[in-house]
């Protein structure tokens, strides 16, 4: 199992009733104090250091532009300085939103910092959020267009020897042979993060791509498991964990107390329907972004602006549909400001009075090292994913906490978690070659997850 | 329903397409090219101009009725796409009334060849960026949210509620389809072509008729005037207590001049 870290690395300072009024997306940038900024990404990148001292097999970093909610606008430039300050962890990119510019310079980019890491690079490719198309006016009804010829390029850019000439439906280059080409060859793996659209899933099963589902509720995240499987399976390829990721909110501290003191403040920084402050619908649905089934929940709900939204989609376990995994994707992001005002008490309160619910569904898992540990568990035997990423620290959580939190989790969880890795043979994307598994004779191919760890979890402690 | 006799739905083949045309009544052909949203449906204007013309109303292709053509990759395109269109229907020159995106597109048609219009019409236009004010982003609005945008008075305007057959799922995923193809065709330059006043100064003998509303939140007046300085000879008439659809929020005026325009 591959065992890695992540953090949004949040602007910790941004200024919650704006925030809650227009969203991360829209707080305008003069609430950023750059002396505040040059501390913060300092700090994390020590982070990251640490991290690697601590034992973590890789770092994961994101992007997102015009918010507070994430620092890296440009992540490849923190990517540079940790492949100079780190030696041994993988730089792992969850991911470049591929629609946003020229992919030649991506390719370029990247490419230096597998060479400069000495390939250490796992190079990861998103869509970019629906506020990103309007960030860097990327036309979002070619979203999918450009990510697909872009990816293209760039793999072609990084193995095919120049010079060429690309004239491609949305790219053109009349001289392609970038220099330097990655150390890893053929190429760094890619790694592909998501929500669960099930669009991205086909095309990871096509790709052979391990596909990274963010913190996603166990349910549909299961079903988007089986939606990838049954791709792979029309290939000729039987998925196992190594074509999955996982990343999982966890925090740890002395006592339970403090830790859900320390959880709560995730529910301001993305967990639970705190991710709808991400952006307003119109910025986090932008026309020709959406699939044709998350188009469809979208028209349900935004066409009557009078109905209530469920709180959390997915309370009740059971089985789910594609139609439904599309339909989870929505409402989580869509959560507040279906009326035209929002009252930002009661939205505050409605935010961060979801911290049972969000621990309920696991959504985030705190506590002490000892209460965590079968959770974890749990999750593992659920999703049995191969790449496991710890994502910790989002919303105003203190360096002190920050710190004490990951010590923790490093000295008294990782190791159990590497054991259960071990045990459920959970192999990484290292460990086992994605799509080289042989399809079992004429049988249906077999499932990596399974919700029945979960919902023996669910049955044994009620909510 | 009786007002639905007075149309019907025809597919025209055209270059591999299967554009869907909507036609009903009587006269003198008359090309209406819909807006940015979509068709909004068969309104009172319609059937009042359908008394003297037979109104012929192609729905744009990938607006999510007529299907999606690849190679129009902007609105110079789609008027060129409608010239083949004009010409195999032999419909040239024919009476134009274009709406908002629309009226972009019947501009396009004749700064390329005037000569396939005999009069033409264009009401809260696009297309051109107006020297005061800014052109209303569509796409940082929800579907809802635009309509609302689009008239003065929605509580108070005949017809809103008739638009798109009403707001709800169905009118809002075809609304989606109508935005992403305009996304696609418009989104950057943002709803304009910077070179369409220079290219609008080669008519010399097309009758044009400006409609605009004075309060449009759309596409702002100035516009409007922009259009009329770069069209010899245009009319621009501004519409009082009116915003972006005076087609409906100032029915009786608008049926008047662009009546007494084409007759």
């Amino acid at each position: 199992m591959h065992l890695a870290y992540f953090t949004e690395r949040p602007y910790r300072y941004a200024p919650q009733d704006r925030v809650i009024e227009k969203g991360f997306f829209g707080t305008p940038n003069s609430f950023f104090d750059p002396a505040k900024g040059h501390e913060l990404y300092h700090e994390y990148i020590d982070e990251k250091i640490l991290c690697e001292e601590l034992g973590f097999d890789g770092v994961a970093l994101n992007e997102h532009h015009d918010t507070p909610f994430t620092m890296g606008a440009v992540m490849d430039v923190e990517a540079s300085i940790l492949a100079r300050v780190t030696k041994k962890v993988k730089i792992i990119l969850i991911g470049n939103p591929l629609p946003l510019g020229g992919p030649l310079r991506l390719a370029e980019e990247l490419a230096m910092i597998d060479v400069i890491s000495g390939g250490r690079l796992v190079a990861g490719w998103v869509r970019g959020a629906g506020s990103e198309q309007f960030a860097h006016n990327a036309n979002p009804a070619y979203n999918r267009e450009y990510f697909n010829e872009a990816h293209d390029f760039i793999v072609k850019a990084w193995t095919q020897p120049g010079p060429w000439r690309y004239e491609g439906r949305h790219f053109h280059y009349r001289f392609v042979d970038p220099w330097p080409v990655p150390m890893q060859k053929p190429h760094p793996q890619m790694w592909i993060p998501g929500l669960l659209s099930p669009e991205t899933a086909l095309w990871c099963a096509e790709k052979r791509y391990p596909y990274i589902a963010l913190a996603t509720f166990l349910e549909p995240t299961v079903e988007l498991w089986n939606i990838y499987r049954d791709r792979a399976a029309e290939l000729g390829y039987q998925v196992g964990p190594e074509n999955f990721g996982y990343m999982q909110k966890v925090y740890v501290a002395e006592t339970e107390e403090k830790a859900q003191e320390i959880a709560k403040f995730d529910m301001f920084g993305g967990a639970g329907s705190g991710y709808s402050l991400f952006a307003q619908p119109a910025y986090n649905f932008p026309p020709g972004y959406n699939s044709k089934l998350a188009t469809r929940r979208i028209a349900t709900q935004f066409s009557d602006p009078n109905k209530k939204r469920s709180s959390s989609p997915f309370q009740a376990a059971g089985e789910t549909s594609r139609a439904e995994v599309s339909a989870a994707q929505v409402d989580h992001r869509s959560r507040f400001w279906q009326e035209a005002t929002v009252d930002i008490e009661q939205t505050r309160k409605a935010i961060f009075g979801q911290l049972p619910d969000v621990l309920n569904s696991f959504g985030i898992i705190c506590g002490t090292p000892k209460s965590v540990i079968p959770k974890i568990r749990v999750v593992l035997e659920t999703l049995r994913p191969g790449i496991f990423i710890i994502w910790q620290n989002d919303g105003p959580i203190t360096r002190k906490d920050r710190e004490n939190n990951l010590k923790l989790l490093a000295a008294e969880v990782m190791p159990a978690v590497r054991e259960m890795g071990k045990e459920l043979d959970l192999k990484s994307p290292y460990e086992a070659k994605p799509g080289a598994r042989p399809l079992a004779h004429a049988g249906k191919p077999e499932s990596v997850g399974s919700l029945e760890p979960w919902k023996a979890w669910r049955q044994a402690h009620p909510y | 329903m009786a007002e639905k006799a007075q149309w019907h739905q025809e597919t025209v083949n055209l270059d591999g397409a299967e554009l869907q045309v909507i036609k009903g009544g009587a006269g003198r052909p008359l090309l209406v090219l819909h807006e940015e949203m979509g068709h909004p449906g068969w309104l009172k204007w319609h059937t009042e101009l359908a008394r003297e013309h037979s109104l012929i109303i192609p729905l744009h292709p990938g607006f999510g009725v007529s299907p999606r053509i690849d190679w129009i990759w902007n609105v110079r395109d789609l008027a060129g796409f409608y010239a083949r269109f004009l010409r195999q229907q032999k419909l040239n020159p024919i009476d134009v009334i274009g709406f908002s995106l629309g009226g972009w597109v019947a501009a396009e048609m004749a700064a390329n060849n005037q000569e396939q219009f005999r009069r033409m019409v264009l009401v809260g236009a696009a297309g051109v960026r107006p020297p005061q004010g800014e052109i209303l982003d569509i796409f940082q609005l929800m579907a809802p949210a635009e309509l609302a945008a689009s008239v003065l008075d929605p509580e108070n305007t005949p017809e809103f509620d008739q638009l798109y057959g009403g707001i709800g799922p169905a009118a809002f995923e075809l609304w989606e389809e109508a935005r992403a193809a305009t996304a696609r065709l418009a989104w950057v330059p943002y709803m304009h072509n910077p070179s369409l006043p220079h290219l609008l100064r080669v008519i010399d003998s097309l009758p044009t008729l400006l409609v605009w509303g004075r309060e449009d939140r759309v596409v702002p007046l100035s516009a409007g005037e922009a259009y009329q300085q770069a069209i010899a000879g245009s009319r621009l008439v501004v519409l009082d207590q009116c915003g972006h659809r005076p087609e409906i929020e100032q029915n009786a005026a608008f049926v008047r001049e662009v009546k007494g325009f084409l007759s």
